[in-house]
């Protein structure tokens, strides 16, 4: 036991635990090349264990395991915890060091607790549009509405897109009948289906839509500015269990209708939606370049932001390093662009972070750069005297 | 100083003698070069725009002409460009390096007789090859599409044929921009063609309804719109000070505000909306396309009774013309009235002061002329190791004072003349690396006084001196800076402490390579000595750690500020974290008394790769937030960098017998 406390709180295990961080961040930026930055974020940052290898085909035997970033911010923490607790004694002398090791613990619990509390969507809305809700830039879901009457507070049924797997039966307690899952893409074109080159190819789905699109399939895409687009096709079955059909639901398509026992329901693939007790209008987007360049200067909206819980009623501009926080959530200046339709409309994308916990990497920075300052100091000072001397 | 004075007077002798010899010696046009222009979205002399566009044409500041046997410079060569084409199509201007693009093109061999250096080729000599150009051209753009790709091929896969194809395209596409600075769409008499719109205009306000007239006027913006399209600089000043007005034009929107004012730019606008629309699929029916017309229709109506050329229009086509006529006496006359025009045009005046202290910066070229004294002082310092002869590293200890005093008032004028902290792209953060590694030999030559902080204070001066004139070839290294990056705060304070971080993690590691060297070549690696260098090296990477975790950090920062994420694992960000691990690597592997002194040194040799990687390497990936400055070259001298700082770890592992310098196994700590 004595020898283990040892093992975790030597300074051999923090040098080697420096080192294979090392290894593990720059393995993890060169996989940014190919994999993309999400993909490889999960793979070598939130894991506990990653293996990378070359992308040259030929070199593909070469395999580098590594530790992953949960793995070595644990064993980081507890090194730093065993150290503090048998090693350190406070003295005047320490009091830098010691100050910069309680900020790094701070960081590194700030960063586990970003990962998992901290959720980024996005808002995205031309001039003159309403918005309650933010959208997820990669989760997506099935949505059915009951036509219940005018009103936005429909019932809505919303489905993840995770639970949508080749073969599934999707029930709901509120929705009087199945969806059966038949195919199901990550990514997928879907175009129109032509009479004569698609001869032999069936169309996507029987009703709706579906019936004269074709869907195909494409390899899933790991850039960082462009997102995938998930299609599905099921199948729905009447409470008796009597098939009605096949409808195809993809992100590129618009609500569609279908009737049940008499009613009518409207279901569409979008990206998940998160509905917010306020509502923003966006009033005007500013894009401005250099003259004669196309380095942009400033992105700004103008939005209203109406909340009537408190009764706020007021507009507010959102740009590059001038985001808005509010109720928990900020919204930052993500990319603006025209309306496809309309040019002279202009639109704009908010990011939008929730992230409960994004005081701590103030807090951690501040405590370790006064150690480490307070540090330096101590060092400093004494040096000169010893050279004054 | 004496021994330079005889030096440095043949060599402005010389400078001013290749200044004043050629053809156009008579023409003053280090006073035209003054004149200012918008391009790149700034203000900036015409010398300026000459200098950075050469430079990517053919990657030097000026142009040898083998045939008249002198140096042109960049604002001759301009003046040439946009005043005298037929001239300037004849210069040896692009630089082809590959042989494989020389061959397509059929572009003559080395033939000096025939004035052919084998390397340097005017637009007349490529022009016929144009077609094959561009198909290359296209055949990259293509494969790097990704609306026609799957799987997309990416920027940093071209070969050196294909890098070399697409740089001698952005080269033509360049000269082609500031050709059209001042006679647009090779005209020979622009006051005539000006003369005609207005004539054309004026039939159109007398018969508004006859579509004879209107498609004579149609056809003429047409014309003025096309010219405006190719992005010359922006050469017409503001006749009046009006806020939210656009100020400098081009000639193009500057003609066709003869009768539309201030509703030109709208106008011009407007057109290539139509154009862009009426030409995508699918939209010849649309409402847009409509509307677009609509809009386009009523602009045009609103044409005013045209208004004389303004005096600016006047006097550059009397400098055009005087140019191309070999009037030198008519060209200095216009210029000084044209020039003082400027000075009692209260809109511009500002302009034109900011761009003579640019051209005044570019003459003084500071952080090129301090290079040669870094290296003599390198040198003296390297020969005080020897024999200890106090007046060498007297000598270079003041050389180096007097560079560094040029340094930074290089650093300082540079700040002004952008109005931002000294580090806003990859060339300012090389300067600054640079100065803040001299600052830093200097501070320990002071305290310890063998040398040493002078041969590494002057050898990392010059090497990122070095670096960041070559990273200077990409074009302008005053450029604008991006929205995200327009803040002065975080420049000044995440970028600046992250820049001397990287600084001083290379002076640690410099030192290092100090103490190998002359340990495993020299006797001089004496107890004391290397008791002082670990002592350096280890306050060195303490102080490294400090500002490289600081200046991190505070980026985590700045992104929260920005984009709502405190960390997310970007290239930059990820480098930048690499150097802080590795300083705690290399201050807990000491502490811990896992490595000693020669274990210590060989670390912070390591920290040159680590530093170099993320200052380059980074950026090389070519993703990210960061990843500004690509440079092809650089890939090869980070590889060559890399490599020879393994050689000297692997010196430095050698078993101490083989060393030269026979030090006491050394059990101190630091």
């Amino acid at each position: 036991m004595k020898r283990l406390f040892k093992f975790f709180s030597s300074l051999k295990l923090t040098v080697w635990l420096l080192a294979l961080g090392i290894l593990v961040v720059f393995f993890g930026t060169l996989a940014q090349t190919e994999d993309g930055l999400y993909v490889a974020q999960q793979k070598y940052f939130r894991s506990l264990y990653a293996v990378w290898s070359p992308h040259d085909p030929a070199l593909k035997w070469i395999k580098v395991l590594l530790p992953g970033g949960y793995l070595l911010g644990t064993m980081l923490l507890i090194n730093l915890l065993a150290a503090h607790f048998t090693r350190f004694q406070w003295t005047w002398k320490k009091s830098g060091i010691f100050l910069t090791h309680i900020g790094i613990i701070l960081l590194l619990v700030g960063q586990l607790a970003t990962d998992m509390f901290a959720r980024e969507s996005r808002m995205s809305f031309a001039e003159g549009q309403w918005r309650n809700f933010t959208e997820d830039f990669q989760a997506t879901e099935l949505a059915i509405m009951s036509d219940a009457g005018q009103s936005d507070m429909d019932q809505v049924v919303t489905i993840p897109t995770t639970q949508l797997a080749p073969g599934r039966e999707v029930r709901h307690e509120k929705l009087p009948f199945t969806l059966r899952v038949t195919q199901w893409s990550e990514n997928a074109d879907v175009r129109r289906r032509g009479p004569m080159v698609d001869k032999d190819r069936p169309a996507a789905a029987t009703q709706g839509a579906g019936a004269s699109l074709i869907l195909e399939p494409t390899a899933a895409t790991r850039a960082m500015d462009r997102r995938n687009t998930p299609a599905v096709v099921v199948e729905v079955l009447d409470p008796a269990g009597q098939a009605l059909g096949t409808w195809l639901f993809a992100l590129v398509l618009n609500e569609q209708e279908f009737e049940v026992g008499g009613r009518t329901y409207r279901a569409v693939l979008r990206s998940t939606r998160y509905y917010q007790q306020f509502s923003m209008k966006l009033l005007k987007t500013t894009h401005q370049v250099y003259r004669g360049t196309e380095i942009p200067r400033n992105f700004q909206s103008r939005v209203l932001l109406e909340n009537p819980k408190t009764g706020e009623k007021r507009e507010v501009d959102i740009y590059m390093n001038n985001p808005l926080r509010y109720a928990g959530l900020t919204f930052f200046q993500h990319q603006m662009g025209r309306d496809e339709i309309d040019a002279n409309r202009g639109t704009s994308v908010l990011q939008v972070v929730k992230n409960p916990s994004w005081l701590t990497p103030y807090a951690g920075t501040l405590v370790v750069g006064l150690g480490l300052v307070v540090q330096f100091m101590i060092h400093l000072v004494g040096f000169v005297r010893k050279r004054g001397a | 100083m004496k021994r330079f004075l005889p030096l440095l007077t043949a060599l402005w002798a010389t400078t001013a003698a290749l200044l004043a010899a050629g053809p156009n010696a008579a023409f003053k046009l280090q006073d035209f070069a003054k004149l200012p222009v918008v391009f790149n979205g700034r203000h900036q002399p015409i010398d300026s725009v000459a200098r950075n566009s050469l430079v990517q044409m053919r990657d030097r500041y000026s142009l040898y002409d083998l045939t008249e046997g002198r140096t042109v410079p960049a604002f001759e060569w301009f003046a040439e460009v946009t005043m005298n084409p037929e001239a300037a199509d004849r210069r040896k201007t692009f630089r082809v390096d590959h042989p494989d693009l020389i061959s397509l093109l059929k572009l003559p061999a080395k033939d000096e007789a025939r004035g052919e250096d084998g390397k340097n080729y005017s637009w007349n000599q490529i022009e016929p090859g144009f077609k094959e150009l561009e198909d290359q051209a296209r055949r990259i753009f293509e494969r790097e599409d990704p609306k026609r790709n799957e799987r997309p091929m990416d920027a940093s896969q071209r070969t050196t044929f294909e890098q070399a194809v697409l740089k001698l395209r952005n080269g033509l596409t360049l000269y082609l921009r500031l050709k059209n600075t001042i006679l647009p769409g090779n005209t020979t008499n622009l006051l005539a063609d000006v003369a005609q719109f207005r004539a054309v205009a004026d039939e159109f306000r007398a018969q508004p309804t006859n579509p004879d007239t209107r498609q004579k006027l149609i056809s003429q913006i047409f014309n003025w719109e096309l010219i405006e399209s190719f992005d010359a600089p922006l050469i017409l000043p503001p006749t009046e000070i009006l806020p939210g007005r656009e100020g400098w034009t081009r000639i193009g929107s500057g003609v066709a505000s003869l009768v539309w004012g201030d509703r030109a730019g709208e106008l011009f606008r407007t057109l290539q909306d139509l154009r862009r629309v009426s030409s995508a699929p699918g939209m010849e029916s649309s409402p847009v396309l409509g509307s677009l017309r609509e809009r386009f229709n009523t602009l045009l109506d609103s044409a005013t009774a045209p208004k004389p050329p303004p005096p600016a229009l006047e006097a550059l086509e009397q400098l055009a013309h005087a140019f191309r006529t070999r009037d030198p006496g008519t060209f200095n006359s216009v210029l000084v009235s044209y020039q003082q025009q400027l000075v009692a045009n209260p809109a511009v005046a500002g302009d034109l002061q900011k761009s003579q202290r640019e051209a005044f910066f570019n003459r003084l070229a500071p952080f090129y002329n301090t290079m040669p004294l870094y290296v003599i002082a390198f040198l003296l310092g390297c020969y005080y190791w020897f024999n200890f002869s106090e007046w060498a590293r007297k000598t270079s200890f003041w050389l180096i004072a007097f560079a560094f005093v040029i340094h930074t008032v290089g650093l300082i004028f540079r700040m002004w003349l952008e109005g931002r902290p000294p580090v806003t792209n990859l060339y300012s953060s090389a300067i600054f690396i640079g100065w803040g590694s001299v600052g830093l030999g200097l501070l320990l030559e002071r305290f310890w006084k063998n040398a040493i902080g002078l041969v590494v204070g002057s050898a990392l001066g010059f090497v990122t001196l070095i670096v960041a004139h070559n990273l200077a070839l990409g074009g302008d290294t005053l450029q604008m800076l991006q929205a995200v990056l327009d803040t002065n705060f975080w420049l000044a304070t995440h970028v600046v402490i992250v820049t001397l971080g990287y600084a001083s993690t290379y002076v640690a590691g410099f030192l290092a390579i100090v103490y190998i060297v002359r340990g495993a070549f020299t006797t001089g690696l004496t107890e004391p000595v290397a008791k002082s260098l670990a002592r350096m090296v280890y306050g060195i990477v303490c102080f490294a750690t400090l500002f490289s975790f600081i200046g991190t950090v505070l980026g985590g920062i700045w992104a929260d500020q920005s984009w709502g994420r405190f960390w997310g694992w970007d290239p930059k960000e990820n480098g930048a974290l690499i150097i802080v691990l590795w300083n705690a690597l290399i201050l807990h592997a000491r502490w811990g008394g896992l490595v000693r002194e020669r274990g210590l040194m060989n670390l912070a040799i390591v920290g040159n790769i680590v530093t170099s990687w993320s200052w380059f390497g980074t950026n090389m990936l070519g993703i990210g937030l960061h990843s500004y400055g690509f440079t092809s070259g650089a890939f090869l001298w980070l590889g060559v960098f890399i490599i020879s700082q393994l050689v000297l770890v692997g010196l430095g592992l050698l078993p101490e017998n083989r060393w030269r310098s026979s030090i006491p196994r050394s059990t101190a700590k630091a």
